[in-house]
């Protein structure tokens, strides 16, 4: 049997905006994958359990509210306390100057308003193989 | 990866360990099955819940309130939630856990979603192993929720000792489908969503399907009214699952379903193994080959079935069974 990409699709704090997640997480489905979709408002300490429990190959953020710059990090920091292997990700609104910050800290890339659909999916499958 | 170590960390309360090994079962990897052999061994402690019911009657918000309630009664909670798998993509969207997240980050309970995948009646094929793995792994309650689609979630009696089918008030359709399906395999009925209009005369068309029955052996299954989201009506639907566990407690009683639980399980692995065994004896491109000599109706399907399965079986009469 194939191996099935599984993709955990998580919104953290307290932004309301989840057109993008639920874009995104009807893209990586189309394209095949098992998308867990976490619903609004979760703390680091949620989506980083839920990640676990689910064994999920990607972690994907979404944030328009401007709190990634104290979630993101803080989520990395408990992937990398629980010695996950997971590809990490995030879109959303996020300005240009605070991408390196981001990426330092181990997100593996960072999509802006207009990303293609394809891009992503694209991103993500040749990352995590041809499992799907 | 060695499988037969992750099972030891299971079995020692390892989370991360009992995800893995799940997905390592769900994909159908090689070489498992001495793991879930000492899975096996380690399990059969946890009480099985299953919850069914049509897309959207409120499965799961009302899995998260029974997983609340255990939860204060100080045991700890492992949740497998089946979402259907899109048969042309084979990809899924796992929405179950939208409505438990407060349970998301409690150590005490296990949420693990599920991809419908090959499965047809309203489960996983691999659900039942899921379960065993988060029963070593120390959970002592056990929910599973079906795929909500129609009439034909039956798998979950395969696996529960209790089988809650869940309803909602509306049209008369809903209780026709229980009637066409789901009336063998419900031990306890409620109608969810009570808030709603209608919800008292649902529950008396239910009630009087099930007295149309004479001989309910023991247990005739309670019809009740709740609402999940309004908190309402739960401690009776915790009190009948209580009261329904303790008479599936008696052996005279769950032999039966023990034994037919036990047939379904062992001819899953059967099918499964097989079935892995016999399409790894051909190679993508001969598989191939025959899939378009079939499509272009220059084979039958029942010859190409038996040229895969001869190359696995060499010596089989595979016209008896093919
Ligand atoms: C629609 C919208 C709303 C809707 C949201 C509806 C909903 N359910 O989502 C409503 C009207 C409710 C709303 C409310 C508010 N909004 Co508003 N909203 C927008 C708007 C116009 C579009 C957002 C959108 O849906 N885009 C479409 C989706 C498909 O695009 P996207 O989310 O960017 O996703 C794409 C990429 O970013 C990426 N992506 C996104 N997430 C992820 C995740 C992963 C893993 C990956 C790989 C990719 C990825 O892929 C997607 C496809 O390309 C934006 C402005 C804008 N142009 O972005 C403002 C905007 C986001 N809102 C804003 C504000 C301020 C608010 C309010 C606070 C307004 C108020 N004062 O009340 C409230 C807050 C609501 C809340 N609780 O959080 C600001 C945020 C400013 C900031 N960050 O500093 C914005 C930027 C407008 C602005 N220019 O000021 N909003
Ligand atoms: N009015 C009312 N709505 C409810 C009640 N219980 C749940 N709901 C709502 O019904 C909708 C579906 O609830 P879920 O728990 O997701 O239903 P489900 O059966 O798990 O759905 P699927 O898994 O998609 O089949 C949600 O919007 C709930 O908030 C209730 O008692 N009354
Ligand atoms: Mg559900």
């Amino acid at each position: 049997m194939a191996r099935k990409i599984r993709v955990l699709i998580a919104k953290p704090g307290l932004d309301g905006h989840d057109r993008g997640a639920k874009v995104v997480a009807r893209a990586l489905r189309d394209a095949g994958m098992e998308v867990i979709y976490t619903g609004l408002h979760q703390s680091p300490e949620q989506i980083v359990q839920t990640a676990l429990q689910e064994d999920v190959d990607a972690i994907g953020l979404s944030s328009l509210s401007g709190s990634h710059d104290v979630l993101f990090p803080r989520v990395m920091e408990l992937v990398r306390k629980n010695r996950m292997k997971v590809l990490v990700t995030a879109g959303g609104i996020i300005p240009e100057e605070d991408v390196p910050a981001l990426r330092k800290c181990g997100i593996a890339a960072v999509f802006g308003p207009g990303t293609s659909i394809e891009e992503i999916v694209k991103f993500h499958k040749d990352r995590l193989g041809r499992r799907s | 990866m060695n499988y037969t170590t992750l099972a030891r960390s299971i079995i020692r309360g390892d989370r991360k360990a009992a995800a893995r090994l799940i997905s390592v079962v769900e994909d159908e990897e090689e070489g498992y099955g001495e793991a879930m052999d000492m899975i096996f061994s380690a399990s059969g402690r946890a009480g099985v819940l299953g919850i069914t019911g049509a897309p959207g009657v409120g499965k799961s918000t009302l899995v998260f309130e029974l997983a609340k309630g255990f939860r204060k009664e100080g045991k700890s909670v492992g949740i497998v939630a089946v979402d259907p798998t899109s048969p042309l993509t084979g990809g899924a969207i796992l929405g179950d856990r939208i409505r438990m997240s407060e349970l998301s980050s409690d150590p005490g309970v296990f949420i693990r979603s599920m991809g419908s995948r090959g499965g047809t009646g309203g489960l996983s094929l691999q659900a039942s192993a899921t379960v065993r793995i988060l029963d070593a792994l120390g959970c002592e309650e056990i929910i599973v929720e079906t795929v909500g689609a129609g009439q034909t979630q039956v798998d979950i009696m395969g696996l529960a000792d209790t089988v809650v089918v869940v309803t909602m008030p509306g049209s008369g359709d809903e209780v026709q489908s229980i009637k066409a399906g789901l009336l063998e395999i419900a031990d306890i009925y409620v109608v969810n969503k009570m808030d709603l209009p209608g919800s008292m005369s649902t529950a008396a068309d239910l009630r009087a399907m099930i007295d149309l029955v004479e001989d309910w052996k023991g247990w005739k299954p309670p019809v009740l009214l709740a609402s999940a989201s309004g908190a309402r009506g739960l401690e009776e639907v915790a009190g009948s699952i209580r009261r329904h566990r303790e008479w599936f407690s008696d052996p005279e009683a769950h032999m039966e379903r023990r034994a037919s639980q036990a047939r379904k399980e062992i001819y899953d692995i059967i099918a499964s193994g097989i079935l892995r065994a016999i399409s790894s004896a051909v190679t993508d491109e001969e598989m191939g080959e025959l899939v378009r000599l079939v499509a272009e109706r220059k084979m039958s399907p029942y010859d190409a079935a038996r040229k895969v399965a001869g190359s696995a079986l060499p010596g089989a009469d595979l016209y008896k069974a093919l």
